[in-house]
């Protein structure tokens, strides 16, 4: 497809075509529906072929049914060139250096008004024409490591920041932070936690729900927020920085072995699980919660651990799984499977025979739970103890998406399923706590009185 | 010289000489079930919440790499600003938390009627696009809209006047308050769905503007399908004169407002143009006006005026402002009790947020509140000449600093043109500044929503349902010999379609079927039968039922009240009225029966006793036998005694 019709096909190419104009033309359209004037715009690939898109002088963009048209006269071309402005990102010499890695997602972006497609901005001079307000608190540098959707992010984007975040440090920055779509943010953030450790500096993940060409936008306080983390802060661990309530007010400090995205489009989308975060962070303050947190240190003893095993899955089991689903994996040749059972930790009957066959193939299991909060307790049933028997580890309070990564990551360190179970059940950055506070777990219910009052008296 | 003229004083050629052109954007609510893009229902407005949110909105660049001037200025403000959101109709959309939902097809129908009234040009795919709003009043610092019609026309007079546009968008919040840095929103009027009408600016005085603003609104009630009431509907007017600036008036929620406001907004700008000549004369332009500023606190320190006396205990600043060459304009006239020192107020009041006024005094008042000597202390601070004039604010560093920018902005503006402003109307027909008007940039598409197709079927459709446009329906009932009370009442009426139904499918006396579905449905509404609720089909059962002959017509009244109050089907009301229609052998029968015991008593009088019986006979035979039948009866009866 030339690029001079982008997007278009079928009928509404051939129109284009036939009619001598193209994307960009200003253009007069007779139809019998009436008179249009205005510029052809590039249209979405997905959509049909039976509209063609022109932004009409009064700002407002309109679809043209292509069978309705008579005719198309270009009276003038206007291609448009976008690209985010850049101010040079002032140096001073008393503030600390931050990198900002940049994974995708758009922490900074703006929208390319004609065509709707979103420019990110990532060079610190983008970055401080949109949130200048990054200068106060440090001199920035930037690398762009991948552009992809935080879907996309998979083992070999996790190493390669891992080893990023090693170079940084041999360099000496004060502090590094990482942009990241949210959808995988907290996986990330878990295998950073074990691929990183011993971090002299903070390590900050931050990323946005409402993108940055948005009025409303959390970006840029999610990006102020972090930055001064990584500036400021001494807490020396992997983080995800991300609001706290909905209301533009501060952020939270999140472990990254216990933070989890739990709504799909609330700003206050992240939060710890079965623990209180770290700390709040406001522009004004940082307010620890906290005290058992790593330090940030002076020497550059960071050890990167990249070695890992990708044939790992997780199973989130349902009422009537078939064995079918577990010999799959066995037949396909994984070597480890996270079971994200119900309650204290159960499967049924019927897999039995599967898990006895991994168990013999020697594919390492282990036991989370669905519920996300609590832990695995699976002494308590006859169930549980039969599950046990077939070779499936009980995985205390770890997250299942936690626990997938650290499999990963330790079948990655050895194959012995002795080791692997040490490094398992060893906690290495907070996946496993010995204990849950009772203020770990708070999901109130909208609707009772007292809670109806508390939600009243403060910003939601 | 700077011209003051009450509305009234000038004639049609007096606005053609100042060049007055006037345009109208008209806001109208559509009645939905739901709203725009979401499920909440859609109408209600409640004065309490449940729950508040915190934002603040940041300027995002435009296409230039630039910031918007309205996006600018509301950040220069920096408001907070809290929404009040209530469970019963606001959700995680209208908090911006969750995505839109599909648009709501009930309310693109309606506005597609709208569109097809206005003779607009249809676009066949709606895009819909995110507008701007800096000033908080939606959530999400956009707003979704869509337009559907372009370049249509509707007949004024001897001449058409153009409509630009038909969009259909969601509503925005409704304020609360704004004091200080802190704006307060309830969101249940967020996302109600509204279509905005935008007119070229075709007219040329100041009522022609309320006249097609009158007959905008009429139009868009002909199809039953609006919301009415106070703020169901609002106006923005755009005026502009020979030289000066489109200029919006805001929210203008009743058209009788709109020819004072056009008024006196055409002549504020005439008189700045004045004041710019006269700076121009003194050699001030935009590159060459020349100001200053100093800090006064301490020369003020003692002063009895009791505004800075108080900023002084708040340990607020007082700062001042020298304007070369300005001497004698501060108080320049603009408009009934408005002059130049006004509009720096204004821009004090909104951009600095000091809103307790008085928030600035200057050396061309008439009753200085400051002493001399004091006047000569700031003088010689700011070391004034004698062609200066001089501006005091006071605020605390921030809003000072903030302040002092303003004033010095909005005095080059005074040297270059009229600038773009949003003003919001006051109820003696005066205006203040309240925002800079949004440049064009401001327009994006939403990429939350995909296209949707407007489609030939739909568009036929809604063609099948178009009611008659009011001047239409004007003629159409005087062709049906109605009378004038009955016209006018009957061109804003809902059910007026429904007339028109009845009488081309049913033979119907149009006054009959008029007063009924018009009148009689008002009145007993009035006395508190819910007749509102009486659905159209329903209606046109019992019109039907009429003309079959199941009852008469004095029964009509009696029906309604119990169909409304107890929401019964017509057929089952009139069965349990016992209004069976008597045949007219059997009223003749009854009339007879009673016109003959009653021939030979008291009174004498034929008159009398004919109307004292028609009464008794009537309360009887009402619904059941033609009160005319009755009547010709009656008289035949007591006349010759058969």
């Amino acid at each position: 497809m030339s690029d001079v019709y982008k997007g278009y096909r079928g009928e509404a190419l051939a129109l284009l075509k036939a009619q001598g104009v193209r994307v960009w033309s200003d253009a007069d359209v007779t139809t019998t529906r009436g008179q249009f004037t205005g510029i052809i715009l590039p249209r979405s690939e997905t959509a049909d072929d039976k509209h063609i898109v022109l932004k009409l002088r009064n700002g407002y963009n309109v679809g043209i049914t292509v069978n309705t048209v008579t005719g198309i006269k270009e009276i003038g071309y206007r291609e448009a060139h976008y690209k985010i402005p850049e101010k040079e990102f002032p140096y001073d010499p008393r503030k600390p250096r931050v990198k900002l890695l940049g994974t995708g997602g758009t922490i900074a972006s703006r929208l390319d008004y004609r065509t709707g497609a979103v420019i990110p901005a990532f060079t610190p001079g983008e970055l401080y024409g949109s949130v200048p307000e990054l200068a106060d608190i440090c001199n920035l540098e930037t690398e762009k490591l991948y552009g992809v959707f935080s879907e996309n992010m998979g083992p070999e984007q996790w190493v390669g920041t891992a080893n990023a975040i090693g170079r940084e440090i041999e360099k000496g920055v004060q502090g590094i932070v990482i942009g990241h779509g949210t959808d995988t943010m907290h996986h990330t953030a878990a295998i950073l936690s074990f691929m990183v450790q011993n971090s002299p500096v903070p390590i900050v993940m931050v990323g946005s729900q409402r993108s940055s060409d948005r009025p409303s936008s959390d970006a840029a306080l999610n990006l102020i927020d972090a930055t001064k983390t990584a500036a400021e802060s001494d807490i020396a661990e992997v983080m995800v920085c991300m609001f706290g309530p909905t209301s533009d007010q501060y952020d939270l400090l999140h472990r990254g072995t216990r933070v989890r995205k739990m709504h799909s489009s609330y700003r206050s989308t992240f939060r710890t699980i079965g623990d209180i975060p770290i700390a709040m962070v406001s522009r004004n303050k940082i307010i620890t919660l906290r005290d058992d947190y790593k330090r940030r240190r002076s020497d550059k003893n960071v050890i990167i651990n990249t070695n890992y095993e990708e044939k790992v899955s997780i199973v989130y089991y349902y009422p009537n799984m078939k064995p079918d689903i577990i010999d799959s994996l066995i037949d396909n040749g994984y070597k480890g499977i996270i079971i994200a059972g119900t309650g204290l930790g159960h499967v049924n009957k019927p897999l039995y025979p599967a898990l006895r066959r991994a168990q013999e193939k020697g594919i390492a299991m282990y036991m989370t739970v669905q519920t996300l909060w609590g832990y695995v307790q699976m002494f308590v049933y006859d169930t549980g103890r039969d599950i046990m028997e077939l070779g499936v580890v009980p995985g205390a309070n770890m997250l299942p998406e936690v626990a997938y990564v650290k499999l990963g990551w330790a079948l990655g360190q050895s194959s012995d399923l002795i080791k692997v179970k040490e490094i398992m059940l060893t906690p290495i950055a907070g996946e496993i706590t010995e204990r849950e506070p009772h203020n770990g777990y708070l999901i109130y219910q909208g609707g009772i009185p007292e809670v109806e009052r508390f939600v009243s008296s403060y910003w939601k | 010289m700077p011209r003051i003229f009450d509305y009234g004083e000038l004639e049609e050629k007096d606005y053609l000489e100042l060049g007055f052109k006037s345009g109208l954007e008209i806001h109208q609510q559509l009645k939905t079930q739901k709203k725009l893009f979401c499920r909440c229902p859609a109408g209600d407005y409640y004065e309490d919440y449940d729950a508040e949110v915190l934002r603040h909105m940041r300027p995002t660049l435009s296409e230039l790499g630039e910031y918007d001037g309205t996006a600018l200025m509301e950040f220069k403000t920096r408001k907070e600003i809290i929404y009040q959101l209530n469970n019963r109709n606001v959700c995680t959309y209208e908090m911006d938390d969750t995505p839109p939902f599909e648009l709501n097809l009930e309310a693109l129908d309606i506005a597609l009627e709208v569109t097809l009234l206005l003779n607009c040009n249809l676009v066949g795919e709606l895009h819909i696009a995110r507008k701007q709003y800096l000033d908080g009043s939606i959530p999400a610092g956009f707003q979704r809209t869509t337009i559907l019609g372009t370049d249509g026309w509707v007949p004024y007079k001897d001449r058409r006047i153009g409509i630009r546009q038909l969009g259909l968008e969601e509503d925005a919040c409704r304020e609360v308050s704004d004091r200080g840095h802190r704006r307060v929103y309830r969101t249940d009027r967020l996302s109600i769905p509204l279509i905005e009408t935008v007119t070229y600016p075709d007219m040329r005085a100041p009522w022609e503007v309320a006249e097609v603003a009158e007959l905008l609104r009429e139009l868009a009630r002909a199809t039953g399908k609006v919301r009415t009431g106070i703020g169901r509907a609002r106006q923005d007017v755009n005026v502009s004169v020979e030289g000066g600036t489109r200029v919006e008036i805001k929210g203008v929620h009743r058209i009788p407002y709109i020819p004072r406001l056009t008024h006196f907004e055409a002549l504020r700008q005439a008189n700045l143009l004045e004041l710019r000549s006269e700076l121009h004369k003194r050699g001030v332009t935009k590159q060459t006006l020349r100001s200053n500023s100093i800090e006064v606190t301490e020369a003020l320190k003692n002063t009895a005026f009791s505004p800075i006396r108080g900023a002084l205990e708040r340990e607020w600043r007082v700062m001042a402002v020298g304007l070369a060459e300005f001497k004698g304009l501060l108080s320049f006239p603009l408009q009934p009790r408005r002059d130049f020192a006004s509009e720096i107020s204004d821009r004090v009041r909104v951009i600095a947020c000091l809103d307790e006024l008085p928030n600035i005094v200057h050396s061309e008042m008439m009753d200085s509140p400051l002493t001399a000597t004091e006047w000569k202390k700031v003088g010689s601070a700011l070391k004034a000449k004698k062609d200066d004039a001089i501006v005091l604010v006071w605020g605390d560093k921030k809003d000072a600093e903030t302040a002092v920018g303003e004033i010095i902005i909005r005095a080059r503006e005074a040297a270059d043109a009229i600038p773009n402003e949003t003003r919001q109307a006051f109820p003696s027909g005066i205006n203040g500044f309240e925002r800079i008007l949004p440049g064009p940039d401001r327009m994006y598409p939403d990429t939350d929503m995909p296209p949707v197709p407007l489609s030939e079927e739909r568009i036929e459709r809604a063609k099948g349902r178009l009611p008659l446009l009011p001047w239409q329906r004007r003629a159409y009932y005087r062709e049906l010999g109605l009378p004038q009370e009955i016209i006018e009442d009957l061109v804003t009426d809902k059910r007026a379609p429904l007339l028109q139904q009845a009488l081309e499918t049913l033979p119907l006396q149009p006054i009959l079927a008029a007063v009924i579905l018009s009148q009689t449905l008002k009145s007993l509404e009035r006395k508190g039968f819910p007749t509102a609720r009486l659905r159209d089909e329903a209606l046109l059962d019992l019109l039907r039922r009429f003309t079959d002959g199941e009852f008469a017509r004095e029964g009509f009244p009696d029906i309604l009240k119990l169909m409304s109050t107890e929401d019964w089907r017509p057929g089952e009301t009139i069965a349990k009225l016992g209004l069976v229609k008597l045949s007219d052998e059997d009223v003749r029968e009854i009339v007879q029966i009673v016109g003959r015991v009653e021939r030979s008593l008291d009174p004498q009088d034929l008159e009398k006793k004919w109307r004292y019986l028609m009464g008794v006979l009537m309360a009887e035979l009402r619904g059941r036998a033609p009160g005319e039948k009755v009547a010709s009866f009656l008289r035949e009866v007591l006349e010759t005694g058969t």
